[in-house]
């Protein structure tokens, strides 16, 4: 009787778990399984196993190209958490009717479409644009910079559309600490950096560095902010994958690509998980 | 000292403005007459009037809001199933396939694109809405189904039991009192999983068709090879679209409110 019961409710996972093993399990699988396959001469692959993908990686341009993603990815995940960790925080000490205020400022940008986002980022930087105008104005430079299709802009673009997840994630946390704690730690002699670092930084850590991966992974695959205020000058790992299926047709190299970038990924969460000690990245819904 | 206390909301103030800066640019640029976004020539209606002569453009917003709504429905309904599924079903295996099938969030979106791409070219799905729909509802799913899991945590149980002590069939509990009550969560979800697939271009870039642009892509190409103010006046209009989106989420919150005091009672 109990049996009977059991299964009824357990056909209301069928649609998801078929959904998943089909469309995600699949897929994954196929991708690992591409990635050990020799490239065909002109169209497709052949069944034959190779490790030749993975060895092709290992080539100093590609090797170059991870380097390259790496340091844009830490350069813009360094500027997030400068710039977001202190915006979190100090919005969890806002009273309750203004943190409903500013979630509402930031939820706006954040659900405006990205390309739009981006597009005011091109006006801004565009030779003569808004920016080289005002800095002309202003006298700073005499010339316009020319900042659009240079590496300072897609770092901009970046941390532009990265930052709300810092924020969250951040605030998330902040909002759960216990004040109290940090004016015991006070009380009890602690000075004002060290209450900081010893209370409040590893009590709001799970959410920091859950910011840190929601802003460190993508900036290795937003190939589009890449292509569009970088002009073709910034290779990321993203485009290059991109580059590599669409315009090159080595799938299996692309795929051997991707599972380095999951590999990576993986061992990024798993870490987190680790030193957190919280299961499911925070502030992600 | 008085001072200090006010530099927290200068700093939250100021980079606010910032996030602000460059959609109000888009925005004040849409009126302008020049075509060139560095002159400024005057006011002017006239983009607007060519973005709605636009056909390839209408064509593509229809595109991308039938599979907005496409994806997020489904989303919904296998989203929905699944979170109440996994709430009552206790069985091996579940927590690992509940990580997979949160996965499509958790890594980069490009390689969801290329294991997408490369899988339908292998099962011979050919390319246009349908496998748009599919790759979108995979990332939908998450949404929902975190949602609709959290809400279900801080559910009361005893109301349900107290439908079927009552003598209500399992199906009539679950329409009549579980339903409604995690609604605004599957609302929710939906929401954040539409406004994720009219903004994706990673995903779609790699599983469209020749004949299913959808708008970001098409924003996305026209931004690439040289825009018109055209562009501005449709970026215009999609932002008052989000505002009205995030109106609307925020009134979904808000029906939660006077719910809470009769959850205690």
């Amino acid at each position: 009787m109990k049996r009977a019961k059991f299964k009824k409710e357990a056909l209301m996972l069928l649609p998801l778990y078929l959904f998943t093993l089909v469309f995600i399990v699949g897929p994954l699988v196929y991708m690992v399984i591409l990635s050990f396959l020799q490239r065909a001469e002109t169209w497709g692959v052949t069944s034959e196993f190779t490790l030749k993908n993975y060895l092709d990686i290992l080539e100093p341009v590609y090797l170059q190209t991870f380097a390259e993603s790496f340091k844009l990815a830490i350069i813009s995940t360094v500027l997030i958490m400068l710039i977001g960790y202190p915006f979190g925080y100090f919005m969890a000490k806002l009273t309750a009717k203004w943190k409903k205020r500013t979630m509402m400022l930031l939820m706006i940008p954040f659900w405006t479409s990205s390309l739009i986002r981006l597009y005011g980022w091109i006006i801004i930087f565009r030779a003569n644009g808004v920016f080289d105008k005002m800095l002309m104005g202003l006298g700073i430079t005499d010339a316009p910079l020319k900042l659009l299709y240079t590496y300072p802009a897609v770092v901009v673009g970046m941390v532009y559309a990265l930052l709300p997840f810092m924020i969250f994630s951040v605030y998330s946390s902040a909002e759960k600490l216990d004040w109290s704690l940090i004016e015991a730690a006070r009380d009890l002699g602690a000075s004002r950096i060290r209450a900081f670092l010893t209370v409040t930084l590893k009590l709001t850590l799970p959410g920091l560095l859950s910011g840190v991966i929601l802003s460190f992974i993508p900036s290795m695959g937003l190939f589009f902010i890449a292509d569009i205020l970088g002009g073709n000058k910034v290779v990321l790992v993203g485009s290059l994958i991109q580059n590599q299926l669409m315009k090159a047709h080595n799938w299996p190299f692309a795929a051997a690509l991707a599972v380095i970038l999951t590999i990576l990924t993986s061992v990024m969460i798993a870490l987190y998980r680790k030193l957190s000690g919280v299961k499911d990245l925070e502030g992600i819904v | 000292m008085k001072n200090k206390t006010y530099l927290p909301n200068i700093y939250l103030g100021v980079i606010l403005l910032l996030m602000y800066v460059p959609i109000v640019l888009v925005i004040l640029y849409s009126f302008n007459e020049s075509k060139i976004s560095s002159v400024w020539d005057g006011f002017s209606l006239k983009w607007y009037e060519e973005l709605f002569r636009d056909r390839s453009l209408f064509e593509s917003l229809r595109n991308s809001i039938i599979l907005g709504v496409a994806s997020s429905c489904a989303a919904a309904v296998i989203g929905t199933l699944g979170a109440v599924g996994s709430s009552k079903v206790q069985m091996r295996g579940k927590g690992v396939m509940e990580y997979i099938s949160t996965l499509p969030i958790m890594i980069p979106e490009i390689i969801l694109g290329m294991v997408f791409m490369v899988f339908f070219s292998l099962i011979g799905l050919p390319f246009g809405m349908m496998t748009l729909i599919i790759a979108h509802t995979a990332f939908c799913i998450p949404y929902v189904f975190m949602l609709v899991k959290a809400r279900l945590v801080g559910l009361d149980k005893s109301l349900e039991e107290a439908a079927l002590d009552l003598g209500a069939s399992k199906i009539r509990a679950f329409f009549d009192i579980v339903l409604p009550l995690i609604a605004p969560a599957i609302a929710s979800g939906m929401l954040l999983a539409f406004a994720m697939s009219f903004d994706d271009v990673i995903i779609s870039v790699f599983v469209t068709g020749v004949d299913s642009n959808t708008l970001p892509l098409k924003i996305y190409s026209q931004l690439k090879t040289g825009v018109t103010p055209k562009i501005n006046a449709l970026c215009t209009l999609m932002f008052v679209a989000t505002i009205l989106l995030c109106g609307l989420s925020i009134l979904l919150g808000r029906e939660k409110k006077p719910k809470k005091p009769a959850e205690n009672v």
